[in-house]
């Protein structure tokens, strides 16, 4: 009992900085159809970028709020000068463009900062909480990444429902031409979800970093982990990618817990190939009638 | 006042529009009419900036907007309700609705307004667009053009796939907002003899052409030209 308690609050954990990754993926593509194959080398380098200026100053609040501003001056970036001169060529592209983008981020933080994975510091302590004399798999640094990734997912629902511009965007993502209609500056409100969608990234990149280490592929696995929870989730829904997450975090954790880490990888492409043989539209699929 | 001169729009190789001219005035109703790939659809989306034109000038009150974006002309005071009504299923009718007011701030019409104008839309302001019928998701897309308190109305074939009844609806509504607004309307349509019922003057585009620009009575009198491209 006290293992299935562990895995639980392990995969609580995980699962939240999955439910980021894929709230970021999801984010692009209700966006601009677009599957973002270089968001786990873009939250890399915001991830590097916070190290560096940790390392400087000592402060990883500074650090941290770096790789916010990094994340979303990189997002803003790739759409302007990568993603709009093909916004309206086939998806092949797009996929093309990514694939690249990726490579090229691996290979520029490979000359910068070199192949060998370092060490990143974590927020708060990682020994785990002693409950009743038992110490459990889940440490104060779990409880920030859940409530981080909680405040992410609740302020993203404030923009989306409560905002003007929330609702910009969303006119934008469903009907971009209608939206257009009604004075909405579409590219821009584009751009505006590529930043937010790396900034998701780069809080990714924070949380998970203590834990993978910090290297230029290291992030590969998470960016999968995040696929598949925005997949589960529906892939048009960002409630559906954080609770995607979640359960892909908790399945993981228990198959990791007691079939051992090996399988983790294994069991999470099966849980892929599940969600497209069983309910291919995820658990929260977009209306008929949408379209981007 | 909206005028239109010499526009021409091309699709690749092939030209949509050719050398189209009309003028829209404040309080009246253009009715533009012709057959299924006469240029109408075109003509609208020229105008408000989603067609590039080739050739031409499209003027707002004597202010060139023919190459400008299309937020830009809505700002400036044209509201284009397209084709299959536009309105945005996924939000719901107040999200629609304010939607449409945005671009204008406080300049907007009070929602109530548009409440008053269309009852229906009241006990559903809170539900997804997706759930209104035909007449009431027209009626919704109309209530969203005219919140930002245009000009100019462009109206692509409203009567499309609603019931006589609801038709004639439309088209009075129509009048009316022309009429108490002093909106410049141009209405594209299939059904020709709703949209002479309430027109003001009637322009008949044929393969992009301007083959007839005249009052509706007018029209209606001449049987070559009724027989050749209304098809009545």
């Amino acid at each position: 009992m006290t293992n299935f308690i562990d895995y639980t609050l392990n995969g609580i954990s995980t699962g939240a900085i999955y439910a980021a990754v894929a709230l970021a993926l999801v984010l692009i593509w209700r966006a601009t159809r677009i599957i973002n194959f270089a968001q786990g080398a873009m939250l890399m380098i915001t991830t590097y970028i916070a190290s560096a200026v940790i390392s400087a100053t000592g402060s990883y609040i500074f650090g941290f709020v770096v790789a916010l501003v990094s994340g979303l001056l990189i997002g803003a970036v790739v759409e302007r000068v990568i993603i709009r001169p093909i916004e309206n060529a086939p998806p092949l592209n797009a996929v093309i463009v990514a694939l690249g983008l990726y490579s090229l981020l691996i290979a520029v933080a490979g000359m910068i900062w070199g192949a060998t994975p370092r060490s990143f510091p974590s927020a708060f302590s990682i020994r785990g909480y002693d409950i009743g004399g038992t110490r459990v798999l889940f440490a104060p640094n779990d409880t920030f990444i859940v409530l981080v990734v909680v405040a992410v997912a609740l302020g993203l629902a404030a923009l989306f429902r409560g905002t003007a511009i929330g609702l910009q965007m969303r006119a934008a993502a469903f009907k971009p031409e209608i939206a257009r209609l009604q004075g909405v500056r579409v590219s821009r409100l584009f751009t505006l979800g590529w930043a937010l969608a790396a900034l998701c990234g780069a809080i990714a990149g924070m949380l998970v970093a203590p834990s993978v280490f910090l290297g230029p592929n290291n992030f590969d696995p998470i960016l999968i982990s995040g696929f598949v929870a925005a997949v589960l989730g529906g892939l048009d829904s960002p409630p559906g990618a954080v609770i995607g997450g979640l359960l892909l975090g908790l399945v993981l954790s228990y198959v990791s817990g007691y079939e051992g880490s090996a399988l983790v990888p294994l069991a999470a492409l099966i849980v892929l190939v599940l969600v497209l043989m069983i309910r291919p539209t995820g658990l929260f699929p977009a209306a008929a009638e949408r379209r981007v | 006042m909206l005028k239109v001169e010499g526009l021409s729009t091309n699709y690749g190789a092939v030209r949509a529009l050719d050398d189209v001219s009309l003028t829209a005035e404040p309080g009246s109703i253009t009715a533009v009419l012709g057959a299924n790939g006469a240029g109408k659809t075109t003509l609208l989306r020229t105008i408000s900036g989603l067609a590039r034109a080739s050739a031409g000038l499209v003027l707002l009150d004597g202010n060139d907007i023919t190459r400008t974006s299309v937020e830009q002309i809505v700002r400036s005071g044209i509201a284009h309700v397209p084709e299959g009504h536009g309105v945005i299923t996924e939000l719901t009718v107040e999200e629609n609705l304010r939607l449409g007011s945005l671009h204008r701030g406080r300049a907007a019409a009070p929602m109530q307004e548009i409440y008053d104008l269309f009852p229906a839309l009241v006990e559903r302001r809170g539900q997804p667009a997706s759930r209104l019928s035909g007449g009431e998701r027209q009626m919704l897309s109309i209530g969203r053009a005219i919140i930002g308190r245009p000009r100019v109305l462009l109206l692509d074939e409203p009567s499309l796939g609603l019931a006589p009844r609801l038709v004639a609806q439309i088209m009075g509504l129509v009048r009316s907002l022309a009429d108490t607004l002093g909106l410049a309307v141009l209405l594209v349509e299939q059904n020709a003899r709703s949209a002479m019922s309430v027109a003001d003057r009637v322009v008949v585009l044929d393969l992009g052409h301007v083959v007839a620009d005249q009052p509706p009575q007018e029209l209606a009198a001449d049987e070559r030209l009724r027989h050749a491209y209304l098809g009545f």
